[in-house]
C-alpha cells in the first residue's frame, strides 16, 4: 500500500517502502498550463527536503521543483524529456523522480490529502 | 509653441486638465510632498535650435584626432558598408521596443533569428542569444552559466592570456556574485596547460575560460583541451572576437561548450567604446541556462512560419531573482548590424577580411623587424592580424612621433611593448609610412 | 505598417556565387593557409551569399512588418516610448567619433572626454546626485552596477553582514534578478492596496543584514511614494542605502530629483527618459549616479576633469571594479545629451508635467469602461485591472491584441503582478491630444465590442501581418537557427 503526502509548494510524494515517487500535483499542473520542459536531476544526486532538485517550465511560467524529503535520486522519469506534456495529462502517474527517504520522520512535516485540498481552496 | 517635440497647445492643456478635474499642471503633483519639489530650473542651458546643437557637438568633435588606426586589443577598425547604416536607420527597426507583440514585430524577430543562425554557425555551436552588451560582459555571463549549470561547483578558471578588460569584468562579476575565479598562468604567450591541469585536479571547477586570438594576438592551439576540461566535469568557454572566427578554428570545432566574445569586429564603428555587441553561444544541452532573449520559429493560426521570443520562462520578468541573469533587453539594433554585415560579406567576404588583415599584419611585422627598432615578442607563435613587438625605443616616443603624422601605432602594453593590429582599413601607403616613422626613430636616437 | 507578411529569411535568398562586398586592398601577399592547418576552421561558416540590392530589399521588406514609435502610438507601460528626435541620430553618427578607438591616448580624444564629462555632469544635475558614470550598458546593467556600489560601500566599512536587499512586490522583475546577480538575497516588502510601500511592513525588515532598499518612484502603478522621506530616514538609520530604479524617472523630469528625496544611488535609462531609440531592444545605456561620498566607488574607468582643465581617464583601486570593456555606450549617451540640449532647461521642465497630464487624461477618459483599481492622481502611467465588465470573458490579452488591429501598439500587460488583468498604459509627453483622443475612442470601441461580439475580440488580432503564433510549439521543440530549421524540414 502506498501513501501520498503533499508539500505546500505543490509537490507530492507517493511513498512505497523506503522510497517515494515525487511529482507535481493536479492543482500545480493546472496553474502552470502546458508544460514544455522539465529540468531533471541525475540518478544518485542528493536531494534535501525543502531545496530544489530541478525545475519545470510552461510557456509563461517556471517554477523550481522542491524535494519533500532528504535522500538520493534512485530513478528519473526520462519519458518527460521527450514528452513533458505527460505531466498535464496525468501528473500522479507521471512522477518526476524516485527518491530514497533518509528520514521517514520528515514525512510528518508534509500535508495529507485533506490538508492539501484545504490549502488549494 | 512650447517646444518642437511637444505637441500641446495651451488650449489642449486647459481642456485636458479640465477632464482631470484640475486647474493647473501643479495639481498633477499635489501628491508630492512640497519639500521634494524642485523650485528652480535645472542649471542647464536654454533650449537650442538644431543648428546650435550641431555646432556644440561639432566644436567638441573637432577637439579629437582622427588617426589611422593600428590599435586593436579587442576592438578593431573595420569598414562599415553603407547598406548597414541605411538599414539600421529604418525607423521601423530603430524605434521599436523589444518584440513583445509578435504579430507586429516580425521584422525584429526575423533578424534576430537570422543573427542567431549566423553567429551559431560562426562559433560552431548550436544556440545563440541576441542579448549581450559587449564581449567582456558576455564572457562574465558565460562564467555565471558554467556555475549555474554545475549546480554545486563554484570555481572558474580563466587564462591570463584572456584580454585584460574581459578578465577585469569577469573578476568583478565573480567577486560580487560569489564565484571563485582563479587565474591560469601564461607561459610564453599561451595558457599554461600544466598549471590548468594542476588547478583542475584540485577540484570544484565549473568552467574554464580561454581565448583565441588571445591578448597578444596569438592563436592558441587548444587540441585536447576540451577533453581535459570535460574529464574534470567542467565546461569550456572560448573567447574570441567575432571577425576572426571567419578564419580560425571555431569554439565548436575545439569542442567548447560556450563561446563568448565581442562582435564589434564585424564592422561596427569604434565609437569611442560603443555601442558594441557581445555574442554568447552554447550547446543545445546548455540552452536553458542561457541568459537573455532567444527567438525561435513556430506557426501562426494561418499555418504560416513565424518567429517568436521563446524559452522566456528563464528570464527575469518571469523568474525574478531565480532568473538565469538580470538581462532584459536584446541588443536588437546591433544584432541587425551583424545580420546585414554578414549577409553582405558571406563566408567568402569574411575570409577575405581576415586574409587582408593577415597579409597586412605579417608584412608590417616583417618590415618593422627589418628596421632593427622592433622585433616580434613571440616570434614562434602564430597570429592572425595582431601581434606584439618589443621595441628599442620607448613606446611613448613611438606614439608621439606617429600620432603627429596621423597614425595610431597600436596599443601600449609596456614601456617597450606595443600591440599592433592590421585590418583592410590601412592602405599600403599608410603601412609603409608607419614603418618609415619607426625607422626614423633610429636616425633620431643615433643623431 | 505593411499588413502583408514578408516572412522570408536571408538564407533563402542565398545563391552560390553571389556576394555583396568589395574590400579595399593593401596589396600585401600572404594566405591564411600559411598558418598551421590545425588552427584554422575545418568548415566555412554557413552564411548567406547575396548581392547588395537583394540584401537591401530583404531588410527593408522585413522592416515593414514592424511597428515603431515613428509609425504609431506605443503606450507601452514602463517603457517610455517617446519620440526619438532625428537630429540625435546625425549627432551620434559623427564620423570623427566613429573613428575613435577606446584605447586611444587621452591627448587625442579630449573632445570626446569633455563630452563624456559634460553628460556626467548634466545627469548629475537632473538626478540631484554628485557624480555619474556612463559605463553601464543598459538599465539592468545599471542596477547591477548600483548594487555593486552599495556592496562596495558596506565592504569598505567592514560591514560584511549586509547580504539582503529589500524590493517591493510591485517592482520590475529586473530588481530581484539584479540583486541575485550581485550576490544579494531578495526580501520582498508588500505593497498597500494603492501599490505604495507599507512603511509599517518595511520597518521590521530593516535590520543590520540589509544592504539596500530598491525603490521605483513613482512605482509601477504610476503612484508617487509620498512617504519617501520617512522611508529614506528609516533606511539610513538602519545603516542601509536607498537605491532609485530610474525606469520611471520621466514624470519627475523638471519637477523633482531622486537625490533630493534621499536616494543614495540611482540609474537612468537613457533609452527611456532621454529618448535614445530602443532599437528593437537595444542598445541602451544605464548611467549610474551616486550621492556625495560614494564617487570613489564608481566603476573603472572614470572620466575626470583635471585642475588644468584637461580630461583624463582614471583607473582607481578604490573603485568597485570594472563592469564594462570600455567607457560605455558613448554614441547612445551622445544622443541623450543632444535631446537634453534641444529641450534645454525651459523645455525639460515641461516633460514631466505633460507626460503626467497625458496619463491622467487617458485614465480619466477610460475609467468608465476599464477597472481602475487605484484611484487618485497618477504620474506618467497607470494600471487598469482589465475591463469593468468581466462577464464577457474578454481578457486583457484580448484587448491588447485587438488594439493591434486598430493600428496601436499594445500596453504592457499582466504587469505589475498585483492584479490579475493588469493593463499598464504610458502615453508619453510627445503624444498629441488628437492621438490620445483616437486611442480613447478605440479603447471604448473595444469595450463595446467585448460586450456585443466577445468572440471576435477573443480571436483578435485579425488585421496584422501574422495571426496568433503557437508559443507552446515553439517552446516544446525549440528551433532557434536556420540550420535546425532545414534539418527539421528534411
Amino acid at each position: 500500500m502506498s501513501k501520498i503526502y503533499y508539500s505546500p509548494s505543490h509537490e507530492y510524494i507517493r511513498v512505497e517502502g523506503t522510497s517515494g515517487f515525487v511529482g507535481i500535483t493536479e492543482y500545480a499542473q493546472k496553474q502552470l498550463g502546458n508544460v514544455v520542459y522539465v529540468d531533471l536531476p541525475e540518478v544518485d544526486d542528493d536531494v534535501t527536503a525543502g531545496e530544489d532538485f530541478g525545475a519545470i517550465e510552461s510557456v509563461k511560467a517556471a517554477s523550481d521543483l522542491i524535494s519533500p524529503v532528504t535522500g538520493k535520486v534512485e530513478e528519473v522519469n526520462f519519458a518527460l524529456v521527450d514528452e513533458p506534456g505527460l505531466i498535464n495529462k496525468d501528473p500522479m502517474a507521471n512522477w518526476i523522480i524516485k527518491v530514497s527517504i533518509d528520514d521517514p520522520a520528515e514525512l510528518d512535516d508534509l500535508l495529507d490529502e485533506a490538508a492539501y485540498q484545504e490549502l488549494c481552496h | 509653441m512650447l517646444h518642437r517635440y511637444l505637441p500641446h497647445t495651451s488650449e489642449d492643456i486647459s481642456e485636458m486638465l479640465a477632464a482631470c478635474g484640475m486647474e493647473s499642471l501643479d495639481g498633477l503633483y499635489s501628491d508630492v510632498p512640497d519639500g521634494l519639489l524642485l523650485k528652480r530650473d535645472y542649471d542647464l542651458p536654454e533650449q537650442m535650435s538644431e543648428k546650435e546643437v550641431r555646432d556644440f557637438f561639432k566644436s567638441l568633435s573637432d577637439n579629437n584626432r582622427r588617426l589611422t588606426c593600428f590599435a586593436g586589443a579587442g576592438y578593431y577598425d573595420h569598414y562599415t558598408p553603407a547598406v548597414v547604416k541605411s538599414i539600421l536607420s529604418r525607423s521601423e527597426f530603430l524605434t521599436a521596443y523589444t518584440p513583445y507583440q509578435p504579430e507586429i514585430s516580425q521584422g525584429t524577430l526575423q533578424y534576430i533569428f537570422e543573427y542567431q543562425s549566423m553567429i551559431a554557425s560562426l562559433t560552431g555551436l548550436d544556440v545563440s542569444n541576441a542579448s549581450m552588451y559587449d564581449g567582456a560582459t558576455a564572457t562574465a555571463e558565460a562564467m555565471l552559466m558554467t556555475v549555474a549549470a554545475s549546480r554545486k561547483r563554484n570555481r572558474v578558471l580563466i587564462s591570463d592570456t584572456v584580454l585584460p578588460q574581459v578578465k577585469a569584468v569577469a573578476a568583478t562579476y565573480a567577486r560580487y556574485h560569489g564565484v571563485r575565479l582563479d587565474l591560469i598562468e601564461e607561459c610564453d604567450g599561451a595558457t599554461s596547460r600544466e598549471h590548468l591541469e594542476s588547478m583542475l585536479a584540485e577540484g570544484d571547477v565549473a568552467g574554464v575560460i580561454v581565448a583565441s586570438p588571445n591578448r597578444f594576438g596569438i592563436l592558441e592551439d587548444y587540441s585536447g583541451l576540451a577533453d581535459t576540461v570535460h574529464a574534470a566535469k567542467a565546461l569550456l568557454v572560448i573567447n574570441s572576437h567575432a571577425s576572426a572566427l571567419g578564419a580560425i578554428k571555431s569554439p565548436g570545432e575545439w569542442d567548447a561548450d560556450i563561446a563568448a566574445g565581442d562582435a564589434q569586429s564585424l564592422g561596427m564603428p569604434l565609437d569611442f567604446g560603443g555601442p558594441y555587441l557581445g555574442y554568447l553561444c552554447c550547446t543545445k544541452a546548455l540552452m536553458r541556462k542561457m541568459p537573455g532573449r532567444i527567438v525561435g520559429t513556430t506557426v501562426d493560426d494561418k499555418g504560416q512560419r513565424v518567429f517568436v521570443l521563446t524559452l522566456q520562462a528563464r528570464e527575469q520578468h518571469i523568474r525574478r531573482e531565480k532568473a538565469t541573469s538580470n538581462i532584459c533587453s536584446n541588443q536588437g539594433l546591433m544584432s541587425l548590424f551583424v545580420s546585414v554585415y554578414l549577409s553582405l560579406l558571406g563566408a567568402m567576404g569574411l575570409e577575405e577580411v581576415n586574409r587582408i588583415g593577415y597579409a597586412g599584419a605579417h608584412y608590417l611585422a616583417d618590415a618593422l623587424s627589418a628596421t632593427g627598432r622592433m622585433s616580434l615578442t613571440y616570434p614562434d607563435s602564430p597570429y592572425l592580424n595582431e601581434f606584439v613587438m618589443t621595441t628599442v625605443d620607448k613606446v611613448d616616443d613611438i606614439m608621439a612621433a606617429s600620432i603627429s603624422e596621423g597614425i595610431l601605432p597600436g596599443v601600449k602594453l609596456g614601456e617597450h611593448e606595443i600591440m599592433i593590429a592590421v585590418t583592410e582599413m590601412q592602405s599600403r601607403k599608410e603601412i609603409d609610412r608607419y614603418v618609415e616613422i619607426v625607422s626614423s626613430m633610429g636616425e633620431k636616437s643615433t643623431d | 505598417m505593411n499588413r502583408e507578411y514578408y516572412g522570408k529569411l536571408i538564407f533563402e535568398l542565398s545563391r552560390k556565387g553571389r556576394g555583396g562586398y568589395r574590400l579595399p586592398s593593401n596589396g600585401c601577399s600572404g594566405e591564411i593557409s600559411d598558418l598551421p592547418a590545425g588552427l584554422l576552421r575545418d568548415h566555412a561558416p554557413e552564411l548567406p551569399e547575396v548581392d547588395e540590392p537583394s540584401v537591401v530589399r530583404h531588410y527593408n521588406n522585413m522592416s515593414t512588418n514592424n511597428f515603431g514609435v515613428d509609425t504609431g502610438f506605443y503606450p507601452l507601460g514602463s517603457c517610455t516610448m517617446k519620440y526619438n528626435p532625428k537630429i540625435n541620430e546625425e549627432i551620434a553618427g559623427d564620423a570623427m567619433i566613429a573613428s575613435l578607438h577606446p584605447y586611444q591616448p587621452v591627448t587625442t580624444v579630449q573632445g570626446a572626454l569633455e563630452l563624456y564629462y559634460t553628460i556626467q555632469q548634466t545627469l548629475a544635475e537632473i538626478g540631484g546626485m554628485s557624480e555619474f558614470t556612463l559605463n553601464p550598458y543598459a538599465g539592468a546593467h545599471g542596477e547591477l552596477t548600483g548594487l555593486m556600489v552599495i556592496r562596495a560601500y558596506h565592504a569598505e566599512r567592514g560591514d560584511d553582514r549586509r547580504v539582503k536587499v529589500i524590493v517591493p512586490d510591485s517592482a520590475h522583475g529586473t530588481n530581484p534578478a539584479s540583486a541575485a546577480v550581485a550576490g544579494l538575497k531578495v526580501v520582498e516588502v508588500k505593497s498597500r492596496p494603492d501599490g505604495t510601500v507599507d512603511v509599517d511592513d518595511l520597518r521590521p525588515l530593516l535590520d543590520d543584514t540589509v544592504a539596500a532598499v530598491m525603490m521605483t518612484n513613482p512605482n509601477t502603478l504610476g503612484i508617487f511614494e509620498r512617504n519617501i522621506p520617512e522611508i529614506a530616514s528609516l533606511v539610513h538609520d538602519a545603516g542601509a542605502l536607498l537605491y532609485y530604479d530610474g525606469a520611471n524617472l520621466n514624470p519627475l523630469v523638471g519637477v523633482a530629483r531622486p537625490g533630493d528625496m534621499g536616494f543614495d544611488v540611482m540609474h537612468i535609462n537613457l533609452h527611456k527618459t532621454f529618448s535614445t531609440p530602443h532599437g528593437g531592444g537595444g542598445p541602451g545605456a544605464g548611467p549610474v549616479g551616486v550621492r556625495k561620498g560614494l564617487e570613489h566607488l564608481l566603476p573603472n574607468p572614470r572620466v575626470i576633469k583635471k585642475d588644468d582643465g584637461t580630461f583624463d581617464i582614471l583607473y582607481s583601486d578604490n573603485s568597485l571594479g570594472q563592469v564594462t570593456g570600455t567607457l560605455g555606450n558613448f554614441a547612445v549617451a551622445m544622443r541623450a545629451l543632444s535631446y537634453i540640449l534641444s529641450l534645454g532647461r525651459d523645455g525639460l521642465k515641461m516633460v514631466g508635467p505633460l507626460a503626467t497630464l497625458n496619463a491622467n487624461y487617458v485614465k480619466e477618459k477610460l475609467r468608465d469602461s476599464y477597472l481602475l483599481p487605484v484611484d487618485g492622481v497618477c504620474k506618467h502611467e497607470f494600471v487598469f485591472d482589465g475591463l469593468i465588465d468581466k462577464s464577457t470573458g474578454v481578457t486583457t490579452l484580448n484587448v491588447a491584441k485587438r488594439l493591434l488591429d486598430y493600428g496601436f501598439h499594445a500596453p504592457t500587460i499582466y504587469f505589475p503582478l498585483l492584479f490579475h488583468e493588469s493593463l499598464m498604459i504610458e502615453p508619453t509627453e510627445t503624444e498629441s491630444k488628437e492621438t490620445l483622443d483616437e486611442f480613447i475612442r478605440v479603447m471604448h470601441d473595444i469595450a463595446r465590442e467585448a460586450a456585443e461580439s466577445p468572440d471576435m475580440v477573443k480571436s483578435a488580432p485579425h488585421n496584422t501581418p501574422i495571426g496568433h503564433p503557437d508559443d507552446t510549439a515553439a517552446a516544446l521543440h525549440p528551433v532557434v537557427t536556420y540550420q535546425e530549421l532545414i534539418a527539421d524540414e528534411v
